[in-house]
């Protein structure tokens, strides 16, 4: 019950970053230069689909009531008509967006498979060879773009080993499952670095603390005490570090889904850039960002469901 | 009082004979090396190649590397590897550096107003942040790009208007810590007009945390240079830039693996040198 209040609360003090966004979203299109109805259209439109266009975007009348309509629309559910693909934008994100999902799902996955055992290792074995190695891989990871890497990955176990597809997203669950994995490892190769720089620090933290000292005296084993009683504790903050980032690589995904062809949001975003479709990339920018509220809001949750020190106002 | 003689606890003694090892540290001097190289590289393309990094010639597209007169190959189009990649990295440095100054500046000042007015200049400012950041970085630098149509300008206007954020929140910080000291009273009490006191007296106090994460945003920002390019979406043809010559290479990585992993290197390597560039600022201001 309290969590449900807790949650509930957090979603309305979310009201106006919403606003906000969606004010942000609305200024996109007028940043374009010239007449958007004209830009919209190409540049074959006849004088009369323009005047036709204009009205019926609104853009004779005064900017305010132009963005209580846009916002009156976004409540209805309604983002647009993308006048390229002939179909509602909802119904084109409709059909993109579980793959992004999928992919944030299979990079966050394979984030932890890579970070926590790095940083448990590095952090019980302080100042060892394998701690200083993987001490030095964030410096070196920073200025990795993840299309190369993808793009490395793809070489390697896609065209040398022929473990896993090229690119492409395939069509059953299966297909779908071994097209995932090497997007997935790419996420999570930009992200473990972050991660395990601070699940480290927070382990060594909590490795020098008493309990852990009374554990160790008590003669439980170096593992139970390592994975059983310090991991948890440690765990803590990088989730916060973990939401944050993934809110970050929500925008590499675009890159991601680029290199292996994956037909998320991200690619349709860049799709619809080069068809010049402004509906679509506004309606894509937006759920972008709402994405962004979201995965915030349940590493929030998250956070406080793993320490029970936190405060649920 | 001056500014300089009151420089407050928020910056760092660095002058102490006793501390004089420890001004240049391994990863700073190791990234200030290679930059330097890079930066050289690039200043120095006319002398380095003769090729013209922009001009065609089909009948010698696709030359392997190490062939006569093309060091590193020819492109799909026949253009010198070598010439578009010493030309690129004079491109991309120079949108990299300048797009992150004109949000380091504009940050700054926002982040002051933010810190010492408060009440409602900061409350309204707090919420623009908000708004902006709900944005994953690059989708809206995209956005913007696509919107403001391509070319250097946008790149500057969307990376300015987008990343001025981090800066704004960073000074913003530490200005709230800085306002309650003595040196800030003292100025305030002595009845400086205010553009005087936050200019003159607060901002060399309270800049350096901002300069130190500008070192590791030029690595971020330089990535989503590369980045836009990559997609097609940055500085327009047929100007070199790595980017480009990635997303060209990417097309023909079965034949020819080099064509993308050369530009790629390149990106790599100046992003590890700014990467400990930014990285040993760090270790500095910490010790």
């Amino acid at each position: 019950m309290r969590y449900l209040v807790y949650i509930l609360k957090r979603v309305v003090s979310l009201i106006p970053v919403l606003l906000g966004i969606s004010f942000i979203v609305f200024f996109l299109i007028r940043l374009i230069p010239g007449d958007p109805a004209a830009t919209l259209l190409g540049v074959h439109a006849t004088p009369e689909a323009v005047k036709e266009l204009r009205d019926q975007m609104g853009l004779e009348k005064p900017l305010l009531s132009q963005y209580l309509t846009f916002l009156g629309h976004l409540l209805q559910g309604n983002l647009g008509f993308s006048y390229v693909y002939n179909s509602s934008v909802l119904g084109l994100i409709g059909t993109s967006l579980p793959v992004t999902i999928w992919l944030l799902v299979s990079g966050t996955f394979f984030t932890l498979l890579i970070a926590v055992p790095l940083a448990v290792l590095a952090a019980a074995r302080r100042n060892g060879v394998a701690d200083n190695i993987i001490r030095a891989v964030p410096v070196v990871g920073l200025g990795l773009p993840a299309f190369l890497l993808g793009i490395v990955l793809i070489l390697v176990f896609g065209l040398k080993l022929g473990w896993f597809p090229v690119g492409g997203y395939g069509d059953s669950l299966g297909e779908h499952l071994r097209g995932i994995v090497l997007p997935g490892i790419t996420v999570a190769l930009t992200l473990a670095p972050i991660v395990i720089r601070s699940l480290r620090a927070s382990m060594i933290e909590v490795l020098s603390s008493d309990y852990i000292v009374t554990a160790h005296s008590k003669g439980i084993s170096t593992a139970r005490v390592v994975l059983g009683h310090a991991l948890r504790n440690a765990a803590v903050s990088s989730v916060t570090v973990l939401g944050v980032n993934i809110a970050y690589l929500t925008g590499s995904t675009l890159v991601v889904e680029r290199v292996f062809s994956l037909p998320g949001i991200g690619q349709q975003m860049i799709n619809s850039i080069f068809g010049r479709d402004f509906p679509t990339v506004q309606g894509i920018t937006l759920v972008f960002a709402i994405m962004v509220v979201v995965v915030n809001l349940l590493t929030d949750v998250a956070h406080s469901a793993l320490d029970p020190r936190v405060q649920l106002t | 009082m001056s500014a300089v003689a009151t420089a407050g606890p928020a910056v760092p003694a660095g002058s102490g004979g006793r501390r004089r090892r420890g001004r240049w540290n391994a990863p700073l001097v190791a990234g200030l090396i290679l930059f330097g190289l890079i930066v050289a590289l690039a200043l120095c393309a006319p002398l380095l190649t003769s090729q013209d990094p922009i001009k065609q010639n089909l009948q010698a597209a696709f030359l392997d590397p190490g062939a006569k007169g093309h060091l590193l190959g020819t492109d799909a189009l026949g253009r010198d590897v070598l010439a578009r990649l010493l030309y690129g990295a004079r491109v991309d440095l120079r949108v990299g550096v300048v797009a992150v100054i004109s949000p380091l500046i504009i940050g700054s000042l926002i982040g002051l107003v933010a810190g010492w007015f408060g009440g409602w200049v900061d409350a309204v400012i707090g919420r623009i942040v908000d708004m902006v950041i709900a944005f994953p970085f690059l989708v809206l630098v995209i956005a913007l790009v696509f919107a403001m149509g391509p070319g250097t300008t946008s790149i500057y206007v969307a990376v300015t208007l987008v990343g001025w954020v981090a800066y704004c929140r960073i000074v913003r910080g530490q200005v709230l810590v800085a306002k309650e000291q003595e040196y800030a009273m003292a100025a305030r009490a002595s009845g400086l007009p205010t553009w005087r006191i936050l200019l003159r007296h607060l901002l060399p106090n309270v800049v350096l945390q901002a300069i130190i994460f500008s070192m590791s945003d030029i690595v971020l920002t330089l990535l989503a240079i590369v980045t836009l390019g990559f997609l097609g979406l940055g500085v327009p043809p047929p100007t070199p830039d790595w980017g480009t010559m990635i997303q060209e290479g990417q097309q023909f990585i079965l034949t020819k693996w080099y064509m993308a992993t050369i530009p790629g290197l390149a990106v790599v390597v100046t992003g590890l040198a700014l990467a400990l560039i930014a990285d040993g600022i760090v270790e500095k201001a910490n010790q």
